[in-house]
């Protein structure tokens, strides 16, 4: 049973890289394409908070340090 | 306990570093000064002082860097050629205000040169041999004595204005013999809170760097650098006078120079010239309103700039007189040193 | 925080707050998340110190919250020597790009590795000038084209890249060599990994360490992130492998 959790992406930090999308394994994240942050650019964002399995992932391959993972306790 | 000794310029400067507290020694040799890094190898058992010799000048005026940064008493030697490998890092040296002592022990140039004695290298020393609107202090020590006392002034005065200060002497003197007293050793106690030591949680991180992209950031950097040179320029000059008073004929001279000109100044005085001395002491900041003053006395007729290059401190002269009296120029070349009959002569054959 | 969760993963507090210059996908800016994990996590903010270089990360000290040195284009080595010789009890590191490390301060970096000077050179290895605006490097790949090599470029002409965790794992006093990237998570882990035992070695006094990130340039390859990470797989690891080069023996770790 894989573990459970979720996301936090700070808006204004993600620079729409799109690289924590590409490695998610549950494909929980996508690019918000239909909004940007102030600094014009696309965000990704949370899509599907059930599919997170808190791997890190994201926020490993993550340049700019925008993301935070929780995990549920068991 | 001071001691007296009769010793080589080069050596004697060394062991001036030693006592004024020495604690990291970065060069590469190059003739004539290598017994500098030679006789400071020697005696680094004796003491705590970090010494590498660096691949290059280049390398050496870094480590001087990073070392000055993390908040070291520190000095590179070289000479002519290796000098001008150092200025790069001269020019950040001085617009991160990093104190350190550089010593230039000057042979005869323009390239590869000689390894004669020469003052070639005045021009890159006191106008700023780098990039970019800086000074460094300069000294222009005369003997064996003065390379010992210069590198304590020196030492002092790169930690007083966080600046780098520097010797311009010349082979001469780095390889003459003289008696010289050695003073005591001084406990050097750095107090620099600005220093790169690692950030303890009562401060901010401490950034040294000569970048300001943004050009109001740059300008202020700029503007506070000319503040501090103008007070060096108000506190710092030092200068010799000898049989001035009365003088009608100026001889200017600094370094090796002075001396000889000293010589040439008794011989006028011998038969009957009235000729006087001014030496500079610090070449940077210059005695401009000195000269002035002295331009503006009624009984001198001209000055004369008595160097070892084809005539580059009589510049600073000429502006310092602003064409208040005639300024004329005597000097040798390639390395040779002129001797006091053919300074005097030279001297002689502009009255 | 949602009730029931508990918190496993967030930036360092040793990564200040202030946003990147660095382009989208830019593997400086992961390195830097990477470094200041492992001063954290090592609890060694205190006595770390760092020289940035010339290049795109001649900014690093605006992100990283330790005390630091920028250097003169190419003199990092000489810098950090400088440092690390007078403070001989601190984690030093110098973090330097291709140009920086591999062409201009090229004489820094070879004698500051045969003296097995005890600092760490965290070396960004992207193939191109980014900060120029994309020209050549020494370690750009044959054929590659940049402003500088329009036509790809030219091993006749401009030489082969410059393998230099290869050349630097062959001096004596140097302790440790990793090239390591940071194109899949398990990667980025490996290179926080390699920042972290270099950092051990160094405290432990081994010499030299020296962690070369086969890094991208989304701009400077003018490609998308995503597309920078397959021609890092399809055309830079098979020239510069992954790997570690050099390691202390067993029994003196």
């Amino acid at each position: 049973m894989p573990q459970k959790g979720y996301v936090e992406i700070s808006v204004e930090v993600c620079k729409g890289c799109n690289l924590c999308v590409i490695h998610c394994p549950t494909e929980c994240l996508a690019l918000n394409t239909s909004d940007t942050n102030s600094y014009g650019l696309h965000y990704a964002y949370l899509v599907d908070e059930d599919k997170c399995i808190a791997c890190q992932n994201c926020a490993v391959i993550c340049p700019d340090a925008a993301i935070t993972v929780y995990k549920k306790v068991a | 306990m001071a001691e007296i000794k009769l010793m080589k310029g080069n050596e004697a400067l060394a062991e001036a570093a030693i006592r004024a507290g020495l604690q990291g020694y970065f060069g590469y040799p190059i003739t004539p000064q290598s017994e500098v890094i030679e006789y400071l190898a020697v005696q680094e058992p004796k003491h705590d002082y970090v010494l590498i010799q660096a691949e290059s000048e280049l390398a050496a005026v870094n480590m001087l860097y990073g070392s000055s940064g993390a908040g070291a008493r520190v000095m590179t030697t070289t000479s002519s050629p290796g000098f001008t490998l150092m200025q790069e890092g001269i020019s950040y040296l001085a617009c991160t205000e990093l104190p350190c002592v550089l010593v230039n022990v000057v042979r005869g140039g323009p390239g590869l040169g000689t390894i004669q004695a020469s003052q070639g290298d005045y021009f890159q020393a006191v106008k700023g041999g780098g990039h970019g609107d800086y000074h460094i202090i300069v000294l222009g020590p005369n003997s064996v004595q003065e390379m010992v006392d210069h590198i304590f002034l020196a030492f002092e005065l790169a930690d007083k204005y966080c600046n780098p200060v520097m010797l311009l002497a010349d082979g001469a003197i780095g390889q003459m013999m003289e008696k010289v007293t050695l003073p005591e050793p001084i406990p050097y106690k750095p107090n620099k809170p600005w220093a790169t030591t690692g950030k303890t949680p009562d401060r901010k991180r401490n950034i040294l760097t000569s970048l300001f992209i943004e050009s109001e950031e740059m300008e202020k950097r700029n503007l506070r650098l000319q503040e501090k040179f103008k007070k060096i320029t108000q506190n710092e000059i030092q200068y010799e006078e000898y049989q001035t008073d009365d003088a009608e004929i100026i001889v200017v001279a600094f370094g090796l120079c002075s001396r000889i000109s000293k010589r040439a100044v008794d011989i006028g005085r011998e038969s009957g010239i009235k000729m006087g001395l001014f030496r500079p002491i610090t070449l940077w900041p210059f005695p401009l309103k000195q000269l002035e003053e002295i331009a503006s006395r009624k009984n001198v007729k001209f000055f004369i700039s008595i160097e070892m290059n084809a005539g580059q401190m009589v510049e600073d002269v000429k502006l310092a007189v602003c064409g208040k009296k005639p300024v004329h120029f005597f000097g040798r070349l390639g390395g040779i040193v002129p001797t006091p009959d053919e300074t005097f002569n030279a001297i002689k054959s502009k009255i | 925080m949602k009730k029931g969760y508990e918190l496993i993963y967030k930036r360092p507090k040793t990564l200040l707050s202030k946003r990147m210059h660095y382009c989208p996908g830019c593997f400086h800016s992961t390195v830097h998340k990477m470094l200041m994990e492992v001063v954290e996590e090592m609890d060694i903010q205190e006595k770390t110190i760092g020289v940035c270089p010339v290049g795109c990360s001649v900014f690093a000290y605006d992100y990283l919250d330790v005390d630091m040195q920028e250097a003169a284009h190419g003199r990092a080595a000489a810098v950090a020597t400088g440092i690390k010789r007078m403070l001989p009890d601190r984690i030093v590191f110098s973090y330097q790009g291709d140009g920086d490390l591999a062409a201009i301060g090229t004489a820094e970096t070879i004698h500051a590795c045969n003296r097995g000077e005890n600092f760490t050179f965290i070396f960004i290895n992207n193939g191109i000038y980014g900060m120029t605006g994309g020209q050549m490097a020494p370690t750009t790949l044959e054929g590659q084209k940049t402003t500088t090599s329009p036509y790809g470029r030219k091993p006749d002409t401009a030489g082969m890249p410059i393998k230099m965790a290869e050349i630097v794992s062959l001096f004596e006093r140097v302790a440790y060599v990793e090239r390591v990237s940071c194109n899949t998570p398990a990667n980025a882990r490996k290179t926080k990994r390699a920042i972290r035992k270099a950092f051990e070695f160094q405290m432990q006094g081994l010499g030299t360490t020296f962690i070369e990130v086969a890094s991208n340039c989304p701009s400077g390859w003018k490609c998308t992130p995503e597309e920078s990470l397959n021609w890092l797989k399809e055309h830079v690891f098979p020239y510069f492998p992954l790997g570690v080069f050099k390691e202390p023996a067993k029994e003196k770790v």
